[in-house]
């Protein structure tokens, strides 16, 4: 990150990262998110399909990030958590639109759509989906 | 199995503005080579634990880099599995031997960190996690430890003060080792008043950014009396993986990978748990040392923070973890790191760790991480 990175590195996840949509085995019916390019339960066997899932879910963990990553500098101070969905799969995110009392492990959270972060001075400005209490 | 340990050697970790990276991997090299009582031409093969180079120093080809400066055409290879290349550099170097490729072979890990800027270096270690489904997120390696221990916190009541005790008990191994970073001893007031750097972890909870080269010369056990009187034998060699993002694993407060790289290294070595001395987890944050302790067996599940207020895992405990400092205190120079461990090791079971000496050390045992637990990396060592 940081760098000037061409536009496919950041277009082919797209659909992944705006959408929430994730992947489920026909086989074992477990349910992927991030998506999974093989099924690792079932491998040979798996079947995959896309999944589109619903975006709520609550706070495995969270922390706040202080030193930040090249990119995110001006973003300090950003809680960042693990969030599990309600369709079972688990995510990292940052969580937003935050107050101190709802960053607590079991929290409910709803995906909204936001900038990440921009790839270096002139290049392609990220987005994707953050987190919000409801 | 068994692979006897020649030599040792490791340069100063901390920030050595003044050395680069050929210059620190050769220091260490030719320590250990020294040690060894061998010389350069003995040598069969190299394999040098390095994590990322070429974003720290722009370097790649660092094994090459390595066997050139020694002026060697063995087979040099690189070895890279994040914060675990030195313990993954090892364990090849021992394949190498078992199969009987090799007779004597030089295991090194290097790191150059200090030639980054901070923001870069924290970007760079990011690399060791999932780049586009947690570091394009914004998380850094000590949230993710932080949400690690957050969970701890939340499953089994463990406290920030004995988050705090891994810190003030690695400075204090650290004051008296002559390699440390940090050579200072702190109280628990001051881990805990540091400047947060991803809560609930503050400064002092972190293991630093450093330079620093450690290397091992290996020989087969055969041959090993021919060079010394005092070998060290690697007796049990384990390695698990897990998935590269840790809100894809079964628990967060486990790290499965650990569990089964040692249930692995006990059976190789024929021991359990309550035959290990002393040993040298991988406390890249103090969590880490906590959860370590546990997954090892050192303790229950949840009981790690208990060990410490029990003052069991200090110098001169039932179990002493981290004699060296840890990378707590010694620093944490990502690919130097699993091999200085197994230098603290040997000196520790040959008798040469000077103030920090254990008294009648026989059985020791190193664990190597990698990321956030998708590479775990454990060895055992006996006189």
């Amino acid at each position: 990150m940081g760098h000037e990175s061409s536009v496919p590195l950041f277009w082919r996840l797209i659909k992944s990262r705006y959408q929430l949509i994730g992947t489920k085995c026909k086989t074992c019916g477990n349910v992927f998110y991030p998506p999974k390019y093989l099924c690792p339960v079932c491998r040979k066997e798996g079947k995959l399909e896309d999944i589109k899932l619903k975006k709520t879910g609550k706070i495995i963990s969270f922390s706040i990030v202080r030193s930040a990553p090249s990119g995110f500098e001006k973003e300090v101070p950003y809680p960042v958590a693990i969030i599990e969905l309600d369709d079972g799969p688990r995510l990292t995110s940052q969580i937003v639109d935050w107050k101190e009392e709802d960053l607590k492990i079991g929290s409910r959270v709803e995906a909204c759509f936001r900038r990440i972060y921009t790839d270096g001075e002139e290049g392609i400005i990220n987005y994707g989906l953050k987190f919000r209490p409801v | 199995m068994k692979v006897a340990i020649l030599g040792v050697g490791t340069t100063k970790f901390g920030e050595n503005w003044d050395k680069n990276l050929r210059q620190l991997a050769i220091e260490a090299g030719t320590k250990a080579i020294m040690d060894a009582g061998i010389r350069g031409r003995d040598l069969n093969a190299i394999y040098v634990g390095n994590m990322s180079a070429g974003r720290f120093v722009g370097q790649e080809h660092v094994a090459a880099m390595v066997s050139g400066e020694l002026g060697l055409s063995i087979p040099a290879s690189r070895i890279e599995g994040a914060c675990a290349s030195g313990g993954l550099a090892l364990r090849q170097g021992l394949f190498s031997i078992l199969s009987g490729q090799h007779d004597i072979v030089l295991v090194g890990g290097a790191e150059k960190m200090t030639d980054l800027m901070t923001d870069g270096v924290t970007s760079s270690l990011m690399g060791a996690g999932d780049q586009e489904w947690e570091a394009y997120y914004g998380v850094t390696f000590p949230s993710l430890y932080a949400m690690i221990a957050r969970r701890h916190m939340f499953e089994f009541g463990t406290t920030r003060e004995q988050m705090a005790k891994v810190a003030v008990k690695n400075h204090h191994n650290g004051s008296l080792n002559p390699i440390a970073q940090f050579r200072k001893e702190i109280t628990i007031k001051q881990v805990l008043d540091s400047p947060m750097v991803a809560d609930p972890l503050t400064l002092f909870d972190c293991s630093p950014i450093t330079d620093g080269a450690a290397t091992l010369i290996l020989c087969k056990e055969e041959l090993a009396k021919k060079y010394t009187d005092n070998p060290v034998y690697i007796i049990g060699s384990g390695q698990a993986s897990d998935t590269l993002a840790l809100h894809d694993r079964r628990s967060l407060t486990t790290l499965d990978a650990t569990v089964k790289a040692s249930k692995e290294a006990y059976r190789q070595a024929g021991i359990t748990v309550k035959d290990i001395d002393l040993a040298e987890v991988h406390d890249c944050f103090t969590i880490g040392e906590i959860i370590a302790t546990e997954d090892l067996g050192f303790c229950k599940k949840g009981e790690g923070g208990k060990l410490l207020d029990e003052g069991a895992t200090e110098i001169g405990g039932r179990i002493p973890v981290n004699t060296s400092g840890g990378l707590k205190a010694v620093g944490h120079p990502v690919g130097a790191t699993g091999v200085k461990q197994a230098v603290e090791i040997v000196l520790q079971l040959r008798g040469q760790a000077d103030k920090r000496q254990l008294k009648d050390a026989k059985i020791g045992l190193t664990h190597n991480v990698g990321g956030s637990g998708a590479t775990a990396v454990v060895h055992i060592f006996s006189r």
